[in-house]
């Protein structure tokens, strides 16, 4: 009887394609490994003068993508998977931002202004005579490897924890991460926080003792970054279709019955939010030496709901939307600030009602139903014939 | 009692196994309960017995389904004692914990994951251990994969497997949401109002399978049709204002005065 009844199940494995799509781990890496291998090509072996050549600017502005399609990833694993709206993963992606600062800073050694070999400038400014304790072991790879992941990661699992354990969820959770990262962002404007008050870190020299300014540690910069995406597409992918996914996605459509199916909603919630701290400060980490900066200004809540907007604009619910979208947005803005900066918030603002209204399932939910029109054209005609 | 609080990794049956030698499987003694000032339930005492089939009638507001919330750990009572078998005290656990260790409910309006197929509803509620790392790693055996099958075949949704559970009908997600309390192996099934919104062929196979479930399982089932009620039935605990008002086999219970008074005899007149 059971296998009667396992054949009848797989033969409706063909029917489950029909309403929920395919998430399409070996396209988007292949996407991803033929642009960065193009780009690579374009940037060293076409000359300037060939239409063919990418300019160093468009390798580090690709390299800055993405890092915010990585920071996406991050958004759409909570948000889209397991409904938890947060407002404040800015503040996850601007720690792991600092934790490579910081490492960069003492990189300077006495070349700053200064020259002082063991303070950074900023506390030779302040009139610091030596490091603080949280810079201890800053000068250390493996301890800037660890700040990025654990910086993030600890304090997602503090607010989550506090946060899932006492069951707040919806609009209250997300205002509460609003204002965690608001918070932050005015500690980390004061001096005395010791991160370097409201210039933050920079002027940064060289990477791993590859300079910053050298073309060839752009690129080299641009292709760890996309490596990096395609590592965390496959986790979030594995993450996605493993039981914990639907774990996470029945927590998302009635968390009170996943509670009563015998799961700790909590546990999950907590863990999935830290993953995704993680990937938004490894995001963070990536973009620092990129743009060469890192201020408290990104701690801004206003980044954060931007990158909600990458989400929505792509398609929450699948991962390799939330990458698509947050191009798109950041390739818009870029274009958008450069004709006319003052309009760019209306813009913005002006898309997420549009996408709300008119794409509620974002770009990534356009291809399934392009896909069932073909689909049902060609029943019709085989239904004719 | 050995319950593992810590919630991951547990497995249910090896940690808590209800203590019935004295054949009651759940305790609710002197239970009370108030709502700002509305008493929800008022001393109230129950008791079911291992592998009986339990029905309980009362009007609304008689506190039906807030008995159901106090066991399975949804609400706290103000005073008052529950006790799944001798030894565990459920006022102790956690819904989820409550769950784990064999208390199975299924609610008044059909709760499914809607997102969800209906084959990942059953594969998500079957038991085992419910801890994070299981499920990152997890892999249906073969033995789980005919299992989810019996179940399915059991009610009636083979050929709805993989659609997703939000586009069955009302009576079918009833069916599934059966289906996955069975899937838990629960040694206790809580199911409230089973047959709304069911036809009067659906109506017929729950009973079927209900009274099918009574013996190796103990059902409590929470009702408003009268009629289904007398079709499987062998005990009936009337509640009327938050306490049991009369208790007995369908025949006792109408010949009752009290609950002609209160409740049968609303119906009747």
């Amino acid at each position: 009887m059971n296998t009667s009844i396992n054949q009848d199940i797989n033969q409706n494995n063909q029917q489950q394609s029909l309403f929920r799509s395919r998430d399409p781990l070996h396209l988007t890496i292949g996407l991803l490994f033929i642009t960065t291998i193009l780009v690579t090509i374009g940037n060293l072996i076409f000359a300037e003068s060939s239409a063919f050549h990418v300019s160093d600017y468009t390798v580090s502005l690709l390299g800055k993508y993405l890092c915010y399609a990585l920071l996406a990833l991050a958004v759409d694993l909570v948000w889209g998977y397991c409904g938890i709206l947060s407002l404040g993963h800015g503040a996850f992606f601007t720690l792991g931002g600092y934790a490579m600062g910081m490492y960069l800073m003492r990189q300077i050694g006495d070349r700053g202004v200064y020259g002082n070999p063991d303070l950074p400038d900023f506390m030779v400014f302040l009139n610091w005579t030596e490091l603080p304790w949280f810079w201890a072991g800053s000068n250390s790879v493996i301890w800037m490897v660890c700040m990025v992941f654990l910086g993030p990661g600890l304090l997602a699992f503090i607010f989550g924890s506090l946060a899932f354990r006492s069951r707040v969820s919806g609009v209250y959770l997300s205002i509460m991460t609003q204002a965690m990262t608001y918070a932050l962002m005015l500690a980390f404007f004061r001096n005395e926080m010791g991160f370097g008050g409201n210039n933050g870190l920079t002027d940064f020299k060289e990477i791993f003792g590859f300079s910053l300014q050298s073309p060839s540690t752009k690129l080299g910069l641009f292709i760890a970054t996309a490596i990096a995406l395609a590592l965390a597409y496959c986790a979030c992918h594995f993450i996605v279709k493993s039981k914990m996914g639907r774990v996470v996605t029945a927590i998302r459509d009635s968390e009170s019955r996943v509670r009563f199916v015998g799961y700790k909603p909590e546990h999950y919630k907590v863990w999935i939010f830290v993953v995704s701290a993680m990937l938004a400060g490894l995001a963070g980490a990536l973009y620092v030496p990129q743009v060469g900066i890192i201020n408290p200004g990104e701690f801004s809540p206003l980044n954060s709901i931007e990158m909600v907007i990458w989400v929505a604009v792509g398609g929450r619910n699948s991962l390799y939307g939330a990458i698509i979208g947050a191009i798109i947005v950041s390739y818009a803005k870029t274009r958008f600030t450069a004709i006319m900066p003052e309009a760019w918030l209306f813009a913005l603002g002006g898309l997420f009602v549009l996408v709300t209204l008119l794409l509620p399932k974002g770009i990534a939910g356009l291809l399934p139903s392009i896909k069932q029109k073909f689909a049902n054209t060609a029943d019709s005609v085989e239904a004719k014939s | 009692m050995t319950a593992n609080k810590a919630g991951s990794p547990l497995t249910a049956h090896e940690n808590i196994v209800p203590d019935t030698r004295h054949g009651v499987i759940l305790y609710v003694e002197d239970v009370n309960l108030s709502f700002d000032g509305f008493k929800a339930l008022n001393n109230l005492n129950l008791y079911i017995n291992d592998g009986e089939l339990r029905c309980l009638i009362g009007a609304n507001g008689a506190g039906k389904t807030t008995l159901m919330d106090v066991i399975t750990g949804k609400i706290r009572p103000d005073t008052g004692k529950v006790n799944f078998g001798q030894q565990i005290d459920l006022l102790q656990l956690d819904e989820s914990e409550i769950a784990r260790a064999g208390i199975g409910r299924k609610f008044q309006k059909p709760t499914v994951f809607e997102e969800l197929s209906v084959f990942e509803n059953i594969e998500l509620s079957l038991k085992g251990d419910k801890g994070i790392w299981t499920a990152l790693f997890h892999k249906l055996s073969g033995e789980q994969e005919d299992r989810i099958g019996e179940i399915l075949h059991t009610i009636g949704l083979v050929a709805e497997c993989h659609y997703p559970a939000g586009r069955l009908s009302h009576g079918q997600k009833q069916w599934l949401e059966i289906g996955m309390l069975l899937a838990a192996e629960p040694r206790v099934l809580l199911v409230d109002e089973p047959v709304a919104g069911m036809t009067g062929q659906e109506t017929e196979r729950t009973a079927e399978l209900l009274t099918s479930l009574a013996g190796e399982h103990s059902v409590v089932v929470v009702e408003h049709d009268m009629a289904f009620v007398r079709s499987i039935a062998r005990k009936v605990s009337v509640l009327h204002q938050g306490s049991v008002l009369a208790e007995g086999t369908m025949s006792e219970i109408q010949a009752n005065p009290d609950v002609i008074r209160v409740y049968l005899g609303e119906e009747q007149g």
